[in-house]
């Protein structure tokens, strides 16, 4: 069973989120990287960017496959991982750590509630696993 | 999801792949690994060292008589007249008008005796094919009973040298040797689809657990690891092998995906001549070519490839290279765009990337190939 932190929620789309303050720090969940093997690029949008909830905000390639990267939650793109184009290997070392993609300075915190806890998110995936 | 109502088929080693983490996944209707550590690890260790591939799910036949030259004459395009007993080649069936039924490699077993190894997802459309054409000879289906393993890579040689009961340093590029390796009896073949140096191992699929195990065994100090379908493809890409369903099929030509070298009319009537033969003459209006892609991106299957905005072409393979770190590709374009050099783009979700064809293979085989 893939790693699920208990303090992080969750979208469908496999990504995470934690909270900051007012701000949100994203990226994909351990389950998400082992789905799609090792990752080659990943395409994250540009600091200053109005990115709105589960709308495709950037995508993730791996050997074998692409996906889009969800943003979690609206709001503005404050900071991307600038390790991630030199080292995308990091989303499959450490997805919840030194894997992080972007930060969002959050429009509008009441989503945050909309988003999925672990527990959730647990059962989300233990259906998709089989 | 789709056919989830039809089993997958197996082969001999699914539970060992399960059981050593390999990722199970659906191909060709067939429960296989795409990886055990990650792609882009065993795509290294086999070019570096040894890995081992389970590629038993790929279809035999065997085709015996006196009329058994004549038949495998009729339904192939290459000459099997020319082949020895102990000798491969590969080959193509092809439709009367000139599409590709399946590529495959033929052993000459016996003066009067050959096999065919087909692609997995082919095997029962070939057998009808094979059984209903090559007429005059007695065919057997032997898929459900060979095991099938690949040992590839710079330390494969040594590694079977070591478990076999005769010198497999003779057994030349595309010829094989009837032995035993690890005590199973096997047909011991120099071929392999990756590029690298290696043998395929055929053996009775009851036996090919113990040769599966005494190959990882015998084969930890050379660092040999089981290998997924995931980097069997970026090896085999990498050396611009086309794969049946991506890269040639039904709608394709052997000339246009530049197979025209297993094509010999010169050998007389076999099916699809007259229309391979009108294709060379006319000449071909696409050609499959590799590219590489000059920015970070990669061009999958199904992508377009574009001129100055315009549609060219098709991408039929495509992947992220981990011996050159670059993204490669291959996909039929207009034949004037298919020289070396020449600049392209490729149309992903919705974004020109810009693309140049390569030189191929695009990494060096190693293939002992004297």
């Amino acid at each position: 069973m893939a790693n699920v932190p208990g303090e992080l929620r969750y979208t469908k789309e496999h990504e995470w989120a934690k909270l900051e303050g007012d701000k949100a720090r994203v990226g994909i969940t351990a389950f998400a990287q082992e789905q799609l093997g090792d990752v080659v690029f990943v395409e994250l949008p540009k600091v200053g960017a109005k990115i709105t909830a589960m709308k495709t905000c950037g995508g993730v390639e791996s050997v074998k496959a692409v996906s889009d990267l969800f943003a979690p939650l609206s709001g503005e793109v404050v900071e991307i991982n600038a390790e991630l184009p030199k080292t995308p290997e990091l989303v499959n070392a450490d997805p919840y750590g030194k894997g992080w993609m972007i930060v969002i300075k959050l429009g509008n915190a009441k989503e945050w509630d909309g988003l999925m806890p672990a527990g959730d998110y647990e059962k989300l995936i233990a259906e998709a696993g089989h | 999801m789709t056919d989830t109502h039809i089993p997958l088929k197996r082969t001999p080693l699914r539970d060992v792949h399960a059981a050593a983490g390999g990722k199970m996944v659906p191909f060709g209707g067939w429960d296989m690994p795409v990886q055990y550590t990650g792609i882009i690890e065993e795509h290294r260790c086999v070019r570096s060292a040894v890995g081992l591939f389970d590629i038993s799910h790929m279809g035999e036949f065997e085709v015996r008589g006196t009329g058994a030259l004549a038949a495998v004459q009729t339904i192939t395009t290459n000459d099997a007249s020319t082949l020895a007993v102990g000798q491969v080649q590969y080959s193509l069936l092809c439709y009367p008008d000139g599409g590709i039924v399946d590529d495959l490699t033929l052993y000459r077993l016996a003066d009067d005796h050959y096999m065919l190894t087909v692609n997995a997802s082919n095997i029962d459309k070939d057998w009808a094919w094979v059984s209903g054409h090559g007429k005059g000879a007695d065919w057997t289906n032997v898929s459900a009973e060979t095991g099938l393993l690949a040992v590839q890579g710079p330390k494969a040689e040594a590694l079977v040298q070591r478990l076999a009961d005769r010198d497999v340093t003779r057994v030349l590029y595309y010829h094989f040797a009837q032995g035993a390796v690890g005590g199973v009896p096997c047909l011991i073949s120099r071929t392999g689809y990756t590029g690298e140096d290696g043998f395929e191992l055929y053996a009775p699929a009851a036996q090919i657990e113990r040769l599966w195990h005494a190959l990882m065994d015998a084969g930890k100090r050379d660092g040999i690891q089981p290998i997924g379908l995931g980097a069997r493809d970026t090896l085999r890409l990498e050396m611009k092998f086309a794969l049946y369903g991506n890269d040639i099929d039904e709608t394709t030509n052997p000339l246009e995906a530049g197979l025209g070298w297993v094509v010999k009319p010169a050998k007389g009537d076999f099916i699809g001549r007259a229309a391979i033969e009108a294709m060379r003459a006319a000449g071909v209006t696409r050609k499959l070519a590799g590219f590489e892609m000059t920015e970070r991106a990669v061009a999958r299957q199904g992508y377009r490839l574009l001129k100055d905005g315009a549609p060219v072409g098709v991408v039929t393979s495509g992947s992220f290279s981990p011996s050159l770190e670059r993204c490669i590709g291959m996909g039929y374009v207009r034949a004037d765009l298919a020289p070396v050099g020449t600049e392209l783009d490729v149309d992903i979700r919705g974004q020109a990337h810009r693309a140049r064809v390569a030189k191929t293979p695009f990494v060096p085989s190693h293939a002992k190939k004297t």
